[in-house]
């Protein structure tokens, strides 16, 4: 990297390329070598910034300025002012909401100030395509050492201190699940990677393999040291193309440095791994029905025990561990378990990577200590609720994390604190809702969610959810009773209890979290047969307040079903009896004179 | 390995660390209800997918209910297995799996014999059901001879998924879609008769409701009855009359030969005869073809073929292998054919208003019968067969008193039997009836002791080496088509080289084969089926087929000679290599 005098970090994870990001950097590159700057100026396509309610991002090193919201045409300035002249693009920074001003560098936005990025460490600075640029951020450093200088048991214990647990929703202590397969007698085991990341909204796992492939490969090259496992896999859905892509450059470059393969770094220890790929479906990130689709069967769960780390894939002992656990692996390696679980909380130690997504300011990754609230992370890091409409709820752990209030805000969130307050960490997805959102409508898309994804494999979940949602439907249809209400909590509460693998047993939960904490709403629903939030189409009707109508026709006009009449500047009326509560009128109504009721 | 203590319902026991809280609990008699789970231990047969949820039990400590049946215990485990919250999740699964069940219970198939309705009735589940909602609702598959699907009824147990695919490997009936919308059924949702079934009706035999049933022909049986015009003989198979009186409950093994011939002459039939008189003949031929063979270097080992499952099995699977199983047809085929042309001719009836109706514990029978190439002159053999359970059926809707009925016997000349041919109800009969008659022939000596127990038993696949002469004939006996895999495949790996197999595609044999009386999951019923064929078998004056004077005068009035040009004619067949999906 010496070679260059500056290099332009151009975010290349999927959101960005969707906002053509591929247009920035060959705009980029054909004014650089306008310029004849091609030999000292390199632009580097990397992993995703993690802000991406603001991408495209370009970032220059070393002058640290943080460019947002870039346009392909854009290029053309920031090499001609920033490259050229030495003046930053003002126009092209972010307004800081806290300072009220334009900020060039990352470490003064308030989006990043709470931040502290180990698994993303290395997303959004280096090319993952290029192996040379993760050896020079210490790359394979912590496989060498462990292979050099520790044995397998002090590697495990090592990762047992460091207090990591399982990122992918379980919070399983990642060096106990080691330590399993370890003491599991075969002859062959296998290390497989869970990045069957399936949640709605969430990409932290894709985000990691497109921004820093080879933090995964080398943790689990260490994984097989420590278990004694020769053979690895990662299992990804296929719905992933660009995470692929750069997993095969990685796998390849890995392979000619021979860092994967026979005798790593001439030690004698062999690992190699391959890609599978999954079909999409949701419960295939349960380990036991990710093992199952790998050997070829159908992907549903098996009753646990036996644990993979007993019998697992191909009935041999194997250590099924998510995308971020991995990510975490090589800077506890390096810098030690005292460092790691000095950050977060008694129980749950380090960061944990939360995809941020609904009615908040900053949509994107973040990477927070645990023990840190929610509230600093929707209001400090995402900037607070958009429009500066009110907080409602917010949903964490995916489609079966529960609904959390206003009063759950300040609770210092990890595993257990989660747990108890009726949701979970899951894989960290974080879905922020504002008084627009109705909660019955919610959980009933939440479930219809799981109902959707379960495998259909045990009653609980096959039929159960499908009673839950028909119930949660029939209550945002107006035609809900009390007798309902009592159904739903005792059924839901029934299939936490029986169901067989972890999607059943907490797909109830944005049901029996709503029903806890916004109780009220769903008592509307069903007595007054009212809709606060005006989600639930059958429960409300449009009308024109006739002093605020003016006649202009707008709404008529856009009608699709024709019911609404009336002179032209004279007070216009809906016909209740035909109305579809589509909503196109009260889009076009410029003069605030229909409401929903 | 060892014992641990472990707490039940305040029981303390040690038991060993291998056993399931369901095993357990049965050590200290203590009675957790189950629906999904299966265990024919002696078969090797075991659905524990714990997909149904009924057996749910609260273990101290755990966050959520374990299911007892796929649960292993550990030391110090305390389980309580009839708490309210145990007894409310078992209730909630019950009570979803009823959301989505036809309520038509009083004129179902399986009235009275259902696993959902004993369970629902023992959990006191009564009135109007808790949850209401769509129900799943599919095409019904009625496009076999054998196998009757109506999956509105299915509660994805996946019994029939383990039958299939791990018992007999055929890999049929798994899994499809997601969800709700969970089916199980052939690969691309493909109407049973255009798959690779085999017909064997193992599937059916464990299916906890009606969502697998026989195709029922006593419809048929009884018009053929009615109809003055026909000539409507019937014919039962070995395996029935251990088996019959189970559905008049009286005990399992109960011998019923003469309540069932007086039974089946009340309900109309021209003439009672038994398929065990075509056994004796299957004998002569397949023990003359197993001697040709021998002394004329021909293709070995010789694969008995008198079941239908099996060979259907074999011609998908081991299409390259179809010169060495015997060309004999099976029992009641054979039957077919001489009721319709001997019989016909020394009656003076005509061949056409001759209906033949076979009594089989068997469903893959029902697709045999319907085989283009077992018919002469334009005529199937067999015209109809209907399953033991069928049979009883009929009994009941005749309303006749089977347990007071006196004891009658067949009619003549077709109902004369030996003990050799009872044998063919269970596994390894087949072979040993085969082997008294063959070493008498082979040595032109009396074999004295008959018995040759060391072919009997329910080990999957057994061998044994028969001295006969100076020759060491070298014996196996497989039953369930996984275990006839395995020997297939050694065969043609070059791996195992015997002079003869018998193979039967049912565990245990026609004792448990499709058709018979539902055995719901207790494998002690099909262990008193076997010993009463035996017991059958050393009653019987005669016991070696080729003694039987009825076949003898067969032969002098009509065939000629065993295994001559006639009897190659009428009583062998071929068979046809089929695509293995």
């Amino acid at each position: 990297m010496s070679k260059y005098r500056m290099h332009l970090l151009v975010c290349g994870g999927t959101g960005c390329k969707a906002s053509d990001s591929d247009g920035i950097i060959s705009n980029l590159e054909k004014h650089i070598k306008e310029h004849g700057l091609e030999n000292e100026v390199q632009v580097v396509t990397t992993g995703c910034f993690g802000f991406c309610e603001k991408g495209p991002i370009v970032k220059v090193h070393p002058d640290n300025v943080f460019y947002i919201e870039v346009k392909p045409e854009d290029a053309e300035e920031i090499v001609k002012e920033h490259l050229v002249k030495g003046r930053v693009v003002n126009r092209l920074l972010y307004v800081e909401p806290t300072l009220q001003e334009r900020v060039g560098q990352h470490k003064d936005m308030a989006f990043y100030k709470k931040q502290i990025r180990i698994a993303l460490r290395n997303c959004g600075f280096i090319s993952p395509e290029d192996i040379n640029e993760y050896i020079s951020v210490e790359g394979y450093q912590a496989l060498g050492k462990v292979l050099t200088e520790m044995s397998p048991e002090e590697v495990i214990e090592l990762v047992k201190k460091s207090g990591l647990r399982g990122r992918g929703g379980g919070g399983f202590p990642t060096g106990i699940k080691w330590e399993a397969a370890r003491k599991t007698a075969s002859e062959d085991k296998y290390i497989i990677c869970n990045a069957d990341e399936g949640d709605p909204g969430a990409f932290m796992d894709r985000s990691i393999l497109e921004g820093d492939p080879h933090s995964v490969l080398e943790a689990m090259a260490i994984a097989g040291y420590a278990t004694g496992a020769k053979e690895g896999f990662i299992y990804i859905r296929a719905e992933y193309p660009l995470a692929i892509h750069r997993l095969q450059i990685a796998i390849t470059q890995a392979r000619e440095f021979g860092l994967l393969g026979k005798d790593i770094l001439g030690t004698g220890f062999d690992f190699d791994l391959d890609i599978r790929y999954g079909a999409g479906a949701f419960v295939c990130g349960e380990e036991t029905a990710l093992i199952h689709s790998i050997e070829g069967d159908r992907g549903e769960p098996t009753n646990k025990p036996p644990f993979p780390a007993q019998s697992g894939l191909w009935k041999k002992p194997t250590s099924v561990n998510n995308v971020e656990t991995f990510a975490n692996i090589p800077p506890i390696i390096l810098k030690g378990a005292e460092w790691f679980s000095a950050i977060g909380t008694e129980k749950s130690k380090g960061t944990k990577v939360f995809a941020l997504a609904g009615k908040v300011n900053n949509v994107g990754l973040v990477e927070v200590p645990m023990g840190i609230t929610l509230r600093e992370i929707i209001f400090d890091i995402g900037g607070g609720i958009k429009d500066d409409r009110k907080f409602k709820s917010v949903q964490t752990g995916g489609p079966s994390g529960g609904c959390l209030t206003e009063e759950n805000l300040d609770t210092p969130i990890d595993y257990e604190t989660l747990a108890s307050i009726g949701s979970m960490m899951g894989s960290g997805g974080m879905i922020v809702m504002d008084e627009d959102d109705c909660m019955v409508n919610v959980a009933k898309f939440y479930l219809e969610f799981t109902v959707d994804e379960s495998c259909g494999k045990c009653t609980p979940c096959r039929v159960g959810n499908k009673r839950l949602h028909e119930i949660l439907t029939r209550i945002t249809e107006g035609k809900g009773t009390m007798k309902d209400l009592e159904v739903l909590k005792e059924l839901g509460e029934a299939i936490k209890d029986t169901a067989l693998c972890g999607l059943g047993q907490t797909s109830p939960n944005p049901v029996l979290s709503t029903m806890k904490y916004f109780w009220d709403e769903y008592v509307e629903h069903v007595k007054d047969k009212k809709c606060r939030a005006g989600v639930c189409t059958s429960l409300l009707s449009y009308y024109i307040i006739a002093e605020k109508c003016i006649g202009c026709t707008a709404c008529a006009r856009v009608c699709p079903v024709k019911c609404i009449k009336g002179e032209v500047k004279k007070p216009h009326e809906i016909d209740q009896s035909k109305c579809i509560k589509c909503g196109a009128c009260y889009t076009a109504c410029k003069f605030k004179a229909i409401e929903k009721r | 390995m060892g014992n641990v203590n472990i707490v039940i319902n305040d029981i303390k026991l040690n038991v060993p660390d291998t056993m399931t809280i369901l095993e357990a609990a049965k050590e200290a008699n203590i009675k957790i209800p189950t629906l999904c789970h299966l265990n024919l231990h002696d078969l090797k047969a075991v659905n524990k997918v714990a997909s149904c949820r009924v057996c749910m039990v609260e273990v101290e400590g755990r966050r959520n209910l374990a299911p007892a049946c796929a649960t292993q215990i550990y030391e110090g485990m305390v389980i309580h297995t009839n708490t309210p919250r145990s007894v409310r999740g078992r209730r909630t699964s019950v009570e979803l799996l009823l959301s989505d069940h036809p309520a038509d219970c009083l004129v179902c198939e399986k009235n009275r014999q259902c696993d959902l309705q004993k369970i629902a009735a023992d959990l006191g589940i009564r009135g109007e059901l808790k949850y209401k909602g769509e129900m799943s609702t599919y095409e019904k598959d009625s496009s076999s001879h054998s196998i009757y699907r109506n999956l509105d009824k299915c509660i994805l147990c996946r019994r029939c998924e383990t039958m299939c695919n791990e018992v007999q490997t055929c890999g049929i009936l798994s899994a499809m879609d997601r969800g709700f919308e969970t089916v199980v059924s052939p690969a691309f949702g493909l109407p049973m008769v255009d798959t690779a079934c085999t017909f064997c009706g193992q599937c059916v035999a464990v299916c906890p409701t009606a969502a697998l049933t026989e195709i029922n022909k006593v419809g048929e049986v009884w018009k053929a009855i009615n109809d003055k015009e026909k000539y409507v003989v019937v014919q039962t198979a070995p395996a029935v009359r251990v088996a019959l009186g189970e559905e008049f409950d009286m005990e399992p093994g109960t011998i019923v030969t003469g309540k069932m011939a007086a039974a089946l002459r009340k309900l109309g039939f021209d003439k009672v005869f038994d398929t065990d008189f075509a056994a004796d003949l299957t004998i002569m031929e397949e023990a003359s073809e197993f001697a040709h063979r021998l002394q004329h270097n021909g293709t070995l080992p010789i694969l008995t073929s008198c079941c239908p499952g099996w060979v259907k099995f074999f011609e998908h699977q081991f299409p390259d292998l179809l010169d060495i199983p015997s060309s004999c047809m099976s029992p009641h085929e054979m039957f077919g054919v001489i009721v319709k042309t001997y019989y016909a001719e020394k009656f003076n009836i005509k061949p056409e208003d001759i209906v033949v109706v076979s009594v089989m514990p068997c469903l893959a029978k029902k697709y045999e019968a319907a085989r283009p190439e077992l018919s002469h002159d334009e005529l199937q053999n067999v015209d109809y067969v209907i399953t033991t359970r069928e049979l009883a059926a009929m009994i009941k809707e005749a309303g006749i008193d089977f347990e007071k009925l006196q004891d009658d016997d067949f009619d003549h000349p077709l109902g004369e039997s030996t003990g050799a041919s009872v044998i063919f109800g269970t596994t390894g009969g087949v072979i040993e009836a085969a082997l008294r008659t063959a070493y008498e022939w082979l040595t032109g000596t009396t074999l004295e002791n008959v018995d040759f127990v060391q072919l009997r038993g329910f080990e999957g696949i057994r061998e044994a080496t028969v001295k006969v002469n100076d020759m060491d004939v070298k014996i196996a006996v497989a039953h369930g088509l996984g275990n006839a895999r395995k020997l297939l495949e050694a065969i043609r790996d070059g791996k195992a080289q015997y002079h003869a197999i018998e193979i039967m595609a049912c565990p245990g044999g026609c004792i448990g084969g499709g058709g018979q009386p539902y055995h719901h999951g207790n494998v002690e019923i099909l262990k008193k089926r076997v010993a009463a064929i035996y017991s059958e078998d050393k009653g019987k004056k005669i016991r070696k087929s080729h003694e039987n004077p009825e076949i003898i005068k067969l032969y002098e009035e009509f065939l000629g000679k065993p295994y001559g040009e006639k009897a190659h004619h009428l009583l062998h067949t071929h068979y046809i290599a089929r695509k293995k999906i």
